[in-house]
């Protein structure tokens, strides 16, 4: 495991843009960073040491324009959801942010050697590739076989390890995507409507995954979810995307807000971001029931 | 099967089979076999050219199948027309563009035939020494590309987001491409040349669970069916390039199939 690897915190960051978090990433001793906890900046100003810093982007395509004057952050340790309707522009500003995409005008900033998770919205992989499972999670980089095993672990998809990736259905894929993802230690997890076509026992699963991982390794997360009944109720920010940023805020003031009350009408509003996991057994992404709490050996 | 002529074929037959076997795979998973294809047929202008300034007919060949790749990678910018109709429209213009320009020089010295389908046994030392030198700085890129072209063809944004310099690796491929289509036209001829790229993979692929042993078992079958095909073509006087190529045919039927039995199932 790497060096930037967390312990799992006593306290974990709870509040997402913690200065904690920050100077753990920076390298400093995390016992220093646990005492500065709650030091948080939690103003609109342009913040220092942001995983990834968007200004003004404005990306238009065959004439249209698909973003408009868009500014976006995400902070070590928070999680910043990105919301709206179908066609508002949310992956094509996630392609933007990762460099995939080159905007007409705006600047991305990026942290220097900034490692990034991606779990795109629709995998496909062609069937003429041959390919395993834990050689798909380590495409690209060399990784040794036990932190393969760790991260299918971590999603709960460690038997999957020797299948062919074609073999895989839609919610065992998307646990391995995620894995490779967690495999790279990312400081930034991307994820594109993660849930799409999942049901929701292994939606609700999923976040709460999510929102675990993150409290045990401290990276920033940038959830892209265009389902607005439920939003991670772990979410520090909520960002509602319509080619432009209507509004954006804590989830409690963005369904509150009149623009997106505007945007996905007044009983969205009663719905957002109340998502809370209390059930006592929980489904994985395949539909079968697991107890809860969870297993320890995902530690 | 001691005859020099017969040596050089084998040697630079089997040469082409390894160097185009991993190109050959990439090809394959990335759906460029019209690409390929388009990039050989232009193939035929180069050697009209050569021949016309006297060049040396493999360089000639490379600038016109780079130029026509470029050409290609411009082109495909541009969403009103379809990529497979463009490649079939690249192909086809290079092709008439080839003949045209090989029945305007005229003379004994261009046998279209011999172009088309290439001259095996006719594979002189110079010829060898292109084909071992071009086809060792092939491999030698193809081993360094492995890893990010790979990542590349599973998922480009995956790639791409997790660090994977995207388009110059993919620069570099059509280079290589290009370079191999060029050394191997000689051997199998302008509409040859893309079976030895993809055959050999595609009968792989039904035996492969990595990429790399697909790699590997598209080299053998693709040395296999040099030296297979060239005994048929001496046992039974047939032409060597289709013979080859006749024999890759025979594997991919047998390799595939299995699963095509499976799949009734």
């Amino acid at each position: 495991m790497d060096g930037r690897e967390r312990q799992p915190p006593t306290s974990p960051p709870s509040a997402g843009r913690q200065s904690a978090d920050r100077q753990a990433w920076n390298g400093e001793a995390a016992a220093a960073a646990h005492g500065a906890a709650g030091n948080g900046r939690l103003g609109d100003e342009r913040r220092e040491g942001d995983l990834i810093s968007a200004r003004g982007i404005l990306l238009s395509r065959g004439g249209r324009t698909l973003l408009q004057d868009v500014d976006i952050d995400v902070a070590p340790g928070e999680i910043v959801t990105l919301i709206g309707p179908n066609g508002a522009g949310k992956t094509t500003l996630v392609r933007v942010l990762l460099g995939i995409l080159p905007p007409n005008r705006g600047v991305v900033k990026r942290k220097a050697g900034l490692g990034v998770g991606y779990v795109p919205q629709r995998l496909e992989v062609d069937r003429s590739i041959p390919l395993t499972v834990a050689r798909f999670v380590a495409l690209g980089r060399r990784s040794s076989t036990a932190q393969i095993e760790r991260a299918l672990a971590e999603v709960g998809a460690q038997a999957l390890l020797e299948r062919q990736l074609t073999e895989l259905s839609g919610g065992e894929l998307q646990r391995v995507v995620l894995a490779r993802a967690l495999v790279r230690s990312p400081e930034l997890l991307v994820l594109d409507e993660p849930v799409r076509g999942v049901d929701y026992a292994g939606e609700a699963e999923l976040y709460t995954l999510i929102g675990r991982l993150r409290s045990e390794r401290g990276f920033g997360v940038l959830l892209v979810s265009h389902d607005l009944h439920i939003v991670m109720a772990q979410s520090d920010r909520v960002i509602c995307l319509n080619h432009h940023v209507c509004c954006s805020g804590v989830p409690h003031s963005v369904a509150q807000h009149p623009e997106y009350a505007r945007l996905f009408g007044p009983q969205a509003s009663r719905a957002i971001g109340l998502y809370q996991h209390h059930h006592d057994h929980s489904h994985d992404l395949a539909g079968a029931t697991r107890p809860s709490p969870r297993p320890q050996e995902f530690k | 099967m001691t005859e020099p002529y017969l040596m050089r074929a084998l040697l630079g037959g089997m040469g082409l089979a390894l160097v185009a076997a991993p190109l050959g795979c990439f090809v394959v998973w990335r759906r460029m076999a019209y690409f390929g294809e388009a990039v050989a047929q232009s193939g035929l202008i180069g050697i009209a050219l050569g021949l016309a300034f006297a060049l040396n007919l493999t360089a000639s060949v490379l600038v016109v199948t780079l130029a026509v790749s470029g050409l290609l990678l411009l082109l495909s910018r541009q969403s009103l027309v379809p990529i497979d109709t463009l490649l079939g429209l690249v192909a086809h213009a290079a092709l008439a563009l080839g003949v045209i320009t090989a029945s305007l020089i005229q003379g004994p010295q261009l046998d279209l035939m011999t172009f088309l389908f290439g001259d095996i046994f006719a594979i002189s030392r110079a010829d060898l020494r292109w084909i071992y030198i071009g086809g060792l700085v092939t491999l030698a890129l193809e081993i360094w590309l492995w890893r990010p072209l790979l990542a590349i063809s599973v998922h480009e944004d995956l790639a791409a987001a997790e660090g994977t310099r995207t388009a110059y690796c993919k620069g570099v491929f059509v280079l290589l491409l290009a370079l191999v289509v060029a050394i191997a036209i000689k051997i199998v001829g302008v509409l040859l040349t893309v079976a030895f790229l993809i055959m050999p993979a595609a009968a792989a692929r039904p035996l492969s669970e990595t990429p790399e042993q697909m790699a590997v078992f598209a080299a053998i079958f693709g040395m296999l069916s040099v030296a297979l095909g060239l005994f048929l073509s001496v046992a039974l006087d047939t032409p060597g390039g289709p013979s080859i190529v006749l024999m890759l045919a025979v594997f991919f039927m047998v390799a595939v199939f299995p699963s095509v039995l499976r799949q009734r199932r």
